[in-house]
């Protein structure tokens, strides 16, 4: 028993529409009871159909799901018995309680009236929320929904428990306290399948199946593949004010297979060959980035390695823009910003002010006033009290054309889906009153940079993930903005994607944009010149990635990463608020 | 063991149908469906519409000023029918025609007293705004209603005893003051257990899917009929209230009669619940979209239910093809029983017939449903 | 600023055609309810069953029951042997009326005496049973005519105007002319801001440079186009393929037509600008459109309502519109009676469309 894997999943081929390329294509992959199995990778890589295939929900078009020995289509009656799945959108019903939920699973699973009592009492316990019974699902936070519908897969001890993303949406604290949750019930009698984007919680599990685009590039322990690029991973510290230029230059070297700016330092991947034998980096590397100190590597950077590594360092969009003068004032500027919905404050007395060329980061998780503080800013909402100001103007009540100084670039790349490419394009361009002439002009340009020539006349909603992201900004850099704001930009995107799109924005500070980014996404803070990190609706800790991080240095944590901060910062807020 | 699947297959078919209870309870536009909309559309078609022509704005031009042309243009003022505009010249009557303030206009001409006396049958002439066809009918029997009534009374004051003649004896069984309200108000709720029955059924299972819970019940062990009958339970019930809420409103505010008895309401109410939830559920199963199902169940469920039911609009005189159509829309044979129950009583042989009609539609919808019915989501 | 409303407007366009779903919209509706409308929407009486009971041996009883067979609303005649078969042929529907003819019915008329035929009616049918009524008891007066001899009571001859011979057509489908443009316009307009804060493009669109106002005009095209595109479309149905005579003037129709297209519009955008969803603004569109067609004078006169009712429609667009339409067809209605109608429709335009710029401008989540 213990040499045959709970599931086996052989050669599975699963196509959506013929003419597309396949959503799985060709893989091979066993879990086993005893570990937590991570499904890791981008939007799209075919995380769900995967999943949807072990529950017997999909049937495969080629190949076969075994499920304890039997095929999953054929024998689902039994498998239902022995799965707990947590759908992506978390399968609760919102309009009802969270006792009510757990009693329908309690019925539809078959747990017997005799073990019920104790069951919720248990799982309510273990997910700490026996306090609010009483409320409505759809009233909890991301993190409290995902508890929930963690309990409710859990009912009747399932032998197969499949959770599908269960840390979208859900803040640093929630997120590790799930993590802790599951592992600790993994044990001999059940399997755990845990899918994910996040390529940190991919090093944590005991095993992974990396996929990319419908591919298998990895089945193992994460250990093995991040032991490949053992030796070549190195962080520089050039001046910061330099470092955006020394990021473009190495990578636009050969011998390096991937850099990336984490706070004041960037973080280097050397290419195979060029590594020297003793661990000593390239000399070549060392003339542009100063002195390299050797570092552990990480899951990510065996990823992007095996994806062929990083983008090309320069970004074509600095040649298209042309540069604004920087007249010393600040770009955006949040005076006290407040609002309030009832006693309820959504955001209080926010300030801070961004300069021209500068990248600033609204860090915080859902529903803690980020979009507020953007909405306000943005003239969406009236400020209950202070003031934010747009390249000099309040655009609640500015002219229509003052508006025309902002770019905007809104979560999940909203476009006109229905809308080809070009038309998207020429859409904006009017919008935002260019003339004819430079309209097309534009257009021309964008679709060069951003390298969408050939799908100009493919429908928006039709283009992959990376594609759309790039669209989106294309859109909101027609017309040439002072002042960027970005709202989650490179969510779920795959990390030489989300590369790419930051070496775009660094291009753009270096012509005085400024930019205003929102995000929960730890990575993507690392990128900002400074960060405001907002905790219910107020701005707990303002500084550089690395002002924050030191904040926090002890000797416990002594490399704590943007996630630690976070925690640790919250924690003391909240230490605060209660003393 | 068996016993013990059928309790485990009874607790799940309740707890889901629980769960659809307290949904609709709490979600805002369920409410609107389940209760506004009824309400409103009951009170349109009690309060706005309306077919009896009781009270017809006509003009009567009086050109002949002796006193038999003033007597008959005083019976046209007397009639109950009749809201008289008196005129002297027909052209300013005309253009009020033409406007469409007045539906009919009575001339008696300037020598209207010597074509009486001639039995000139075009003594008098009427006119009728034609562009309101069922309007001008009503204007046009009314008239020469009045006027025959006149001339009886006319020949009688003359000393002519009045012709003997064959009199018709119109009796309206059912309804003997023809009041439309009677017919339109226990047609309509048709309409509202249409509306309940299709479009708030097909809308809430295609919001599971939307919201993914479907996903996740799916995995688990319910069978395809018991997530049906969990569906079927609560609408059903829901139904039948609304029924009971649309009875009362009949009877109580727009002062219906109720001839028939509530068991054979009950009945009819039933077979025809089976259908309208068979193409919720069933419009539901195939889009999965809570938009296209929105538009289906408008225009196949509300649409018909309405138009082609007969209860406004009369079934034998529509074309051929059209009435082929009806054949298949339930709420055809629920409309004549609400009205049979309504104003004339149980009278099975006319009842009968509907609920088999209707329960084979039911049927034939379930059936399509249960295969529709994915146990899988490619 | 024509620029941007220009591009707006383009974009609105494409959004509708290029989505299959759209184009379903604009098309599949109309074409059912022409056909349901035209075909099925009928006050007439044609194929109606009668039954008589004859117990008369004579002549007068065969010439009624004779007459009644030939005459052209009634499809079967059937004869029942008993007055006790007149209940169950009622009650069960076989029947809608049932003429009865008694005993002595020819010797009476032979002796002189006043005849009666007793005519029993289904009133679960009122308005059919009152139309065949008077069909029944004309083709009496006309038997009654002959029996007696006399010219009398001919019925007295009337005329209908624009409509000679009655035809329910004539009504309908220049009707459909503002109900259909109404139910089309008041639905792409309805989901055009719904869909695009469901996509989350709404907050972009607010954010660039563009007014309320030039949104609203924006939104507003693609309703009028389709509006226009509908209206020309039933307009041509009705004139070439019903043959039903268009009497007035075309530019006049038009011209209010603009006004009715901007009130629906108003009303429907602001039904979007409420919505979150395209759910609630298909749920908002059916709710303010139900009544609009039900209490316009469509399907029944304005002028049998409750008179508080009656004040009520006179915010409902298409009541306004409708006695344009059908008056311009049919009636050659004067620009006087026009404008009169046309007025009403302004004001509603007014109120509806910069409410609804007002609340694009409130409602951002």
């Amino acid at each position: 028993m213990q040499n045959d894997p709970f599931i086996r999943i052989e050669n599975v081929t699963k196509r959506f529409a013929s003419n597309a390329p396949p959503a799985l294509d060709s893989i091979d992959g066993e879990i086993a009871t005893g570990r937590i199995t991570g499904l890791v990778g981008p939007d799209g890589a075919g995380k769900t159909t995967l999943i949807r295939l072990l529950t017997g929900l999909s049937r495969p078009d080629e190949g076969r799901v075994l499920v304890n020995g039997k095929d999953a289509t054929q024998s689902h009656n039994t498998l239902h018995r022995m799965i707990g799945y947590m759908p992506q959108k978390f399968g609760l019903y919102e309009d009802l309680t969270v006792q009510e939920n757990l009693d329908i699973y309690a019925n539809l699973k078959g747990l017997p009236a005799a073990e019920r009592q104790t069951t919720f009492a248990e799982l309510l316990e273990f997910t700490d929320l026996a306090r609010f019974t009483g409320r409505l699902a759809g009233a909890l936070s991301g993190g409290m929904k995902q508890k929930l519908g963690l309990a409710c897969a859990l009912l009747k001890r399932p032998r197969l428990l499949l959770l599908d993303e269960p840390s979208v949406g859900v803040d640093p604290i929630s997120r590790r306290e799930l993590w802790r949750m599951v592992q600790g019930l993994v044990n001999e009698s059940m399997a755990v399948v845990w899918s994910t984007a996040y390529l940190d919680e991919a090093e944590r599990c005991n095993h992974v199946l990396l996929l990319n685009e419908g591919k298998l590039l990895f089945a193992g322990p994460p250990a093995e593949l991040t032991r490949r690029v053992e030796g070549r991973v190195f962080v520089a510290k050039p001046s910061p004010a330099e470092r955006r230029t020394v990021l473009s230059r190495l990578l636009g070297d050969n011998l390096v297979s991937d850099a990336i700016i984490l706070g004041d330092a960037i973080r280097i991947l050397v290419q195979d060959k060029t590594s020297v034998a003793d661990g000593a980096p390239p000399p070549a590397v060392v003339e542009v980035a100063g002195v390299l100190e050797p570092v552990p590597p990480r899951f990510e950077d065996a990823f992007v390695d095996a994806l062929g590594g990083g983008p090309e360092g320069s970004s074509p969009l600095a040649d298209a823009m042309t540069s604004h003068t920087d007249d010393g004032r600040p770009a955006v500027e949040a005076r006290g910003l407040t609002k309030r919905y009832g006693d309820f404050t959504a955001a209080g007395d926010i300030s801070f002010s961004i300069k021209r060329g500068e990248i600033f980061g609204l860090l915080g998780p859902n529903g803690a006033g980020k979009s507020t503080t953007f909405k306000m800013l943005c003239g969406l909402l009236t400020p209950s009290e202070g003031e934010g100001r747009v390249a000099g103007f309040d655009l609640r009540t500015a002219t229509a054309d003052a508006r025309g100084r902002l770019g905007y670039m809104a979560q999940k790349f909203s476009l006109y889906g229905e809308l080809s490419v070009a038309q998207n394009l020429e859409f904006f361009s009017g919008v935002y009153g260019l003339s004819r002439n430079r309209a097309r002009q534009r257009i021309e340009t964008m679709l060069e940079v951003f390298d969408l020539e050939n799908y100009r006349r493919i429908s928006a909603k039709t283009l992959p993930l990376g594609f759309k992201q790039r669209l989106a900004l294309a859109a909101a850099l027609l017309h040439e903005p002072d002042v960027l704001f970005l709202d989650e930009p490179t969510s779920g995107v795959d990390p030489i994607t989300r590369r790419e799109f930051w070496s775009h924005i660094n291009a753009l500070t270096a012509k005085n944009v400024a930019v205003l980014v929102t995000t929960h996404f730890m990575e993507e803070a690392e990128y900002c010149d400074r960060i405001s990190l907002i905790y219910r609706g107020r701005t707990i800790s303002e500084g550089t990635p690395d002002d924050l991080k030191n904040a926090i240095r002890s000797p416990e944590t002594e490399a704590p990463t943007m996630e630690d901060a976070f925690i640790e910062l919250v924690r003391r807020s909240d230490a605060k608020e209660a003393a | 063991m068996a016993g013990q699947a059928a309790l485990e297959s009874g607790r799940r078919i309740i707890t889901m149908a629980r769960k659809e209870t307290f949904q609709i309870v709490r979600d805002p536009s369920s409410i609107v469906i389940a209760f506004v909309l009824p309400l409103l559309l009951l009170f349109l078609f009690g309060f706005g519409v309306s077919l009896d022509a009781n009270t017809v704005r006509i003009g009567v031009v009086v050109e002949d000023a002796r006193p038999d042309a003033r007597s008959l243009s005083q019976s046209f003022q007397a009639s109950r029918y009749f809201d008289v505009t008196l005129a002297f010249d027909r052209r300013a009557v005309e253009q009020e025609l033409v406007a469409g303030r007045l539906r009919g206009v009575v001339v008696i001409p300037s020598d209207f007293t010597e074509r009486l006396r001639r039995k000139d049958p075009s003594a008098v002439q009427i006119i009728t705004d034609g562009s309101q066809p069922n309007t001008a009918q009503f204007v046009a029997n009314y008239a020469r209603g009045v006027y025959a009534v006149w001339q009886n009374k006319y020949l009688r004051d003359t000393g002519r005893a009045p012709p003997a003649s064959i009199e018709s004896q119109p009796r309206f069984w059912f309804n003997a003051e023809l009041t439309s309200r009677y017919n339109l108000v226990p047609g309509s709720t048709a309409v509202v257990m249409t509306i309940i029955g299709t479009l708030l059924t097909a809308l809430v299972i295609a919001r599971e899917w939307e919201r993914g819970t479907m996903e996740a019940v799916l995995a688990t062990p319910v069978s395809r009929i018991e997530l049906l009958l969990s569906k079927i339970v609560p609408y059903f019930a829901l139904g039948m209230s609304s029924l009971v809420l649309c009875a009362l409103a009949a009877v109580l505010i727009f002062g219906v009669p109720f001839r028939g008895s509530v068991w054979a309401l009950g009945a009819v109410a039933a077979a025809f619940l089976l259908p309208a939830l068979g193409q919720g559920l069933l419009i539901s199963a195939a889009t999965k979209n809570q938009f296209v199902a929105s538009q289906l169940a408008l225009f196949t469920g509300f649409l018909p239910a309405t138009l082609l039911s007969g209860f406004v609009f009369e079934i034998s005189s529509m074309p051929a093809p059209i009435r082929a159509i009806t054949t298949i829309i339930p709420a055809r044979y629920f409309v004549t029983s609400l009205q049979t129950l309504f104003l004339a009583g149980d009278t099975w042989s006319l009842l009968f017939p509907a609920i088999r009609n209707m329960v084979a539609v039911g049927v034939l919808f379930l059936a399509l449903t249960y295969f529709a019915t994915p146990k899988r989501i490619d | 600023m024509w620029r941007r409303i220009y591009s707006l407007i383009i974009k609105e366009l494409l959004a509708i055609l290029r989505d299959p779903k759209g184009r379903m919209t604009l098309i599949i509706p109309p074409v059912l309810q022409l056909v349901i409308f035209a075909f099925a929407m009928t006050m007439e009486v044609k194929n109606a069953d009668i039954a008589i009971v004859n117990l008369d041996n004579g002549y007068w009883g065969s010439e009624i029951e004779a007459q009644i067979r030939a005459a052209a609303p009634f499809e079967d005649v059937y004869r029942l042997e008993s007055v006790a078969q007149i209940r169950e042929t009622i009650d069960a529907q076989r029947a809608l009326a049932v003429v009865h003819i008694g005993q002595d019915f020819s010797r009476h008329i032979g002796a002189g005496e006043a005849a009666d035929v007793q005519i029993i009616l289904d009133g679960r049918k009122s308005n059919s049973a009152q139309i065949v009524n008077g069909y029944l008891a004309n083709i009496i007066a006309r038997v009654s005519a002959q029996a007696h001899g006399s010219p009398v009571i001919e019925p007295l001859r009337v005329r209908n105007w624009f409509n000679p011979n009655l035809e329910y057509d004539w009504f309908t489908v220049p009707g459909l002319i503002a109900t259909i443009t109404l139910l089309t316009t008041i639905i792409v307009t309805a989901l055009s801001v719904a869909r695009e804060r469901e996509l989350g493009t709404f907050d972009q669109l607010l954010v660039s440079p563009m007014r309320p106002l030039e949104i609203v005009v924006g939104k507003a095209a693609p309703g009028m186009i389709f509006g226009y595109i509908h209206g020309t479309f039933f307009i041509f149905v009705a004139a070439v393929i019903f043959k039903i005579p268009f009497s007035g003037s075309l530019p006049l129709l038009y011209a209010s037509m603009f006004f009715y297209l901007s009130a629906v519009i108003g009303i429907g955008l602001f039904i979007s600008a409420i919505s979150a969803t395209q759910q609630q603004a298909i749920l908002g569109a059916f709710v303010f459109a139900s009544p609009a067609v039900l209490l316009s004078g469509f399907m029944s006169p304005v002028e049998n309502m409750p008179s508080w009712m009656q004040t009520l429609t006179l915010i409902n667009p298409l009541r306004h519109f409708l006695v344009v339409a059908q008056g311009v067809f049919l009636k050659d209605l004067p620009a006087l009676e026009v404008a009169r109608n046309t007025g009403p429709l302004i004001l509603i335009a007014a109120v509806t469309l910069p409410t609804a710029a007002w609340f694009f401008r409130k409602k951002t989540s």
